[in-house]
């Protein structure tokens, strides 16, 4: 009796690992394999990427080899990034990306300390409002934006879509941090100031040396937060200016109907090279700032 | 923390906010009540020897003027609001007496373009967000049962669809299935149809967006549960096992409770997060059959005749919508934190 029951589980354990392990895969390979498809795709011919006779072309590469002598070309890169000049916004991305990440998080840092140091009745309003501001999309404010940006003649450059991308980040910062200073002791501050410290030197000497690990997985977040904008960047900077997402959207019209599909394909996997290689550094990192807010509730 | 050291902390993130979200918000406000100019007309009678004709011209000089003094344009109360591009109560009212039923009345409004942009926005909002808590559970007990090794890689592929721009994912897929790319070909064979094509039709197109929607948030969803699942009250679950109780029994009455709020949590940032859903109509070239609120937005603010007045209507629309959806995240807001009594 007892030995049917466990061969019974035996059998209803091996179904399971079936389920669970085709379960896995076919997510893995959903997540995964556009990517790969498209990476390997961008160094062929578009007879090839879009193949109307055959699609294993688009693995095999026949119509590159002909053309070219090899089943790989860098012919689409090489478009991009020289002929329709993609160095420029991914010069344009680096920089608004490097100023948006230093000032919202020197800013950030400061404002979520102080809101977790503090309990009065204004620190709550100004935290729903952070929320409220937070949970708006971006998009909305950009009508409030162009006229006094074009009044002005602020529109179109990178300063002024720094400083807007850095204040629509402030409040995911501010509640990223937040959450983050106050699972650290306010005993250490306490202590500190108690030996005749000012808060500003115990916030110095006590709470900087240990806020690193929080601080870089907000500023990853802040990364992708202004590396991945479309909306806002798309309205806000002139052509010479884009970054890397509005340029590839732009791409999109005029290289279709220019038959140069490929140089769109080169700078998509462009863009999403450095992604791919900032979570392999970080993946522990961005783990742990999606599970940061759930966890704290 | 002292009034005065909390103010000189707070102040260069205030400003930030203040100068570019609350202002803006109050802007936009005012826009919407404001629509342009119209030019002013003069009309002058000219004298000729074969009589006198009335002619009537723009006065250009005058239209100048006036927009110099008053740049808002004209104050039209909510007239914005009501016309026919947002909530066009006249047309819904005529459509309501016309109509005989639910059906057909939906069928009327849904042709007009905010209501057709709220139909997919909540469509979108309210397809993805179960789909995609579903599934991302699913995952994550998958993931939980298996060995540790393969972990590791499994979260490093799965991070991929959230974290990679969404215009640049919903492009990548969307050369996929087209008519020549790789999932566009299958689906051609699988129906034996040559001429199959996902962008043809407005259904096949939700689909589709919805598809790259779950897509694009299944790892959030994974990855907050799977973090969960590391926190499982492992005596109650032995006990349940020595109990008799299956698998599917230990997660209804044991995982799926412990990890409530977690879900609840999840929830709550998707309605939002969905509700905004925009780049994938941009990236799928899928305007023509969906169109969302931040897309109305975006197309209004767009092109050459920048329409401020209309877009900033939506944009008041919009962030009305968002409320709504965040009145449990406020209240909840409320009751957690810690008032100095």
């Amino acid at each position: 009796m007892s030995f049917s029951t466990t061969k019974n589980n035996k059998h209803n354990n091996n179904l399971r690992n079936i389920i669970i392990y085709f379960l896995i895969f076919s997510w893995v390979f959903l997540a995964a394999f556009p990517f790969i498809w498209t990476f390997w795709g961008s160094f062929k011919v578009e007879l090839d990427f879009f193949s109307i006779a055959n699609w294993t072309n688009a693995i095999t590469g026949k119509n590159t080899e002909q053309t070219y002598g090899s089943p790989f070309t860098f012919v689409g890169y090489h478009g991009a990034w020289v002929q329709e000049e993609f160095w420029k916004a991914f010069i344009n991305t680096s920089l608004v990306c490097f100023f948006v990440v230093l000032t919202s998080l020197t800013i950030g840092t400061l404002g979520a300390y102080a809101l977790s140091r503090s309990n009065y009745k204004y620190t709550f309003w100004l935290l729903i409002m952070a929320l409220i501001f937070r949970s708006m999309p971006p998009i909305t404010l950009v009508a409030g934006y162009l006229p006094p940006f074009f009044e002005w003649n602020l529109w179109g450059i990178l300063p002024t879509t720094i400083i807007v991308l850095v204040s629509i980040n402030q409040p995911f910062t501010l509640w990223m941090l937040h959450s983050f200073f106050q699972n650290i002791p306010k005993e250490l501050d306490e202590s500190a100031k108690v030996d005749g410290c000012s808060q500003y030197q115990a916030f110095g000497h006590v709470i900087v040396p240990v806020m690193w690990p929080g601080i870089i997985t907000t500023g990853l977040f802040s990364f992708l937060l202004a590396y991945n904008d479309f909306a806002v960047t798309s309205m806000l900077l002139s052509d010479e200016n884009r970054t890397m997402v509005p340029q590839i959207a732009a791409f999109l019209g005029t290289t279709y109907t220019e038959g140069n599909v490929m140089f769109a394909v080169a700078a998509v996997v462009s863009a999403t090279v450095p992604l791919f290689i900032l979570i392999m550094f970080f993946q522990t990192k961005i783990v742990s700032g999606l599970t940061q807010g759930a966890v704290k509730g | 923390m002292k009034h005065k050291t909390f103010f000189w902390f707070i102040l260069p993130t205030f400003l930030a906010m203040f100068f570019f979200i609350t202002l803006p918000i109050i802007s936009v406000v005012i826009q919407s009540l404001h629509t342009p100019h119209e030019n002013i007309l003069i009309t002058v009678e000219n004298c000729d020897p074969f009589g006198c004709k009335k002619v009537t011209s723009i006065d250009h000089e005058a239209t100048r003027d006036l927009k110099n003094e008053k740049p808002l344009g004209r104050f039209v109360g909510l007239d914005i609001y009501l016309d026919r591009g947002h909530l066009a109560f006249e047309q819904v009212k005529d459509h309501w007496n016309k109509s005989r039923d639910l059906v057909s009345f939906f069928s009327l409004i849904s042709d007009l373009p905010f209501y057709k942009a709220i139909f997919f926005t909540l469509t979108f909002t309210f397809t993805v967000t179960p789909i995609m808590l579903v599934l991302g559970l699913l995952i994550a007990l998958g993931v939980n049962s298996i060995n540790k090794q393969l972990k590791g890689l499994i979260i490093f592929f799965s991070l991929l669809p959230m974290i990679v721009t969404p215009l640049i994912g919903s492009i990548i897929l969307f050369w996929m299935i087209d008519s020549r790319g790789i999932v566009g070909n299958f689906l051609q064979l699988m129906f034996e149809d040559p001429n199959f094509s996902l962008k043809a039709s407005t259904f096949l197109t939700w689909i589709t967006l919805i598809v790259y929607g779950v897509w694009h948030a299944i790892p959030f969803s994974f990855i907050v549960f799977y973090a969960g699942l590391q926190t499982l009250p492992k005596d109650q679950i032995e006990s349940a096992q020595i109990d008799g109780a299956n698998t599917f029994q230990q997660t209804i009455h044991i995982i799926i409770p412990h990890i409530m709020p977690l879900i609840t949590f999840v929830t709550l940032m998707q309605l939002m997060d969905n509700f905004r859903v925009f780049e994938p109509i941009i990236g799928f070239n899928a305007e023509a059959h969906a169109t969302s609120l931040s897309w109305i937005i975006f197309n209004d603010l767009g092109g050459e005749t920048r329409q401020l007045s209309a877009a900033a209507t939506s944009s008041i629309l919009t962030i009305f919508g968002i409320i709504i959806l965040l009145i449990p995240v406020l209240i909840k807001t409320w009751k957690e934190f810690d008032f100095k009594k």
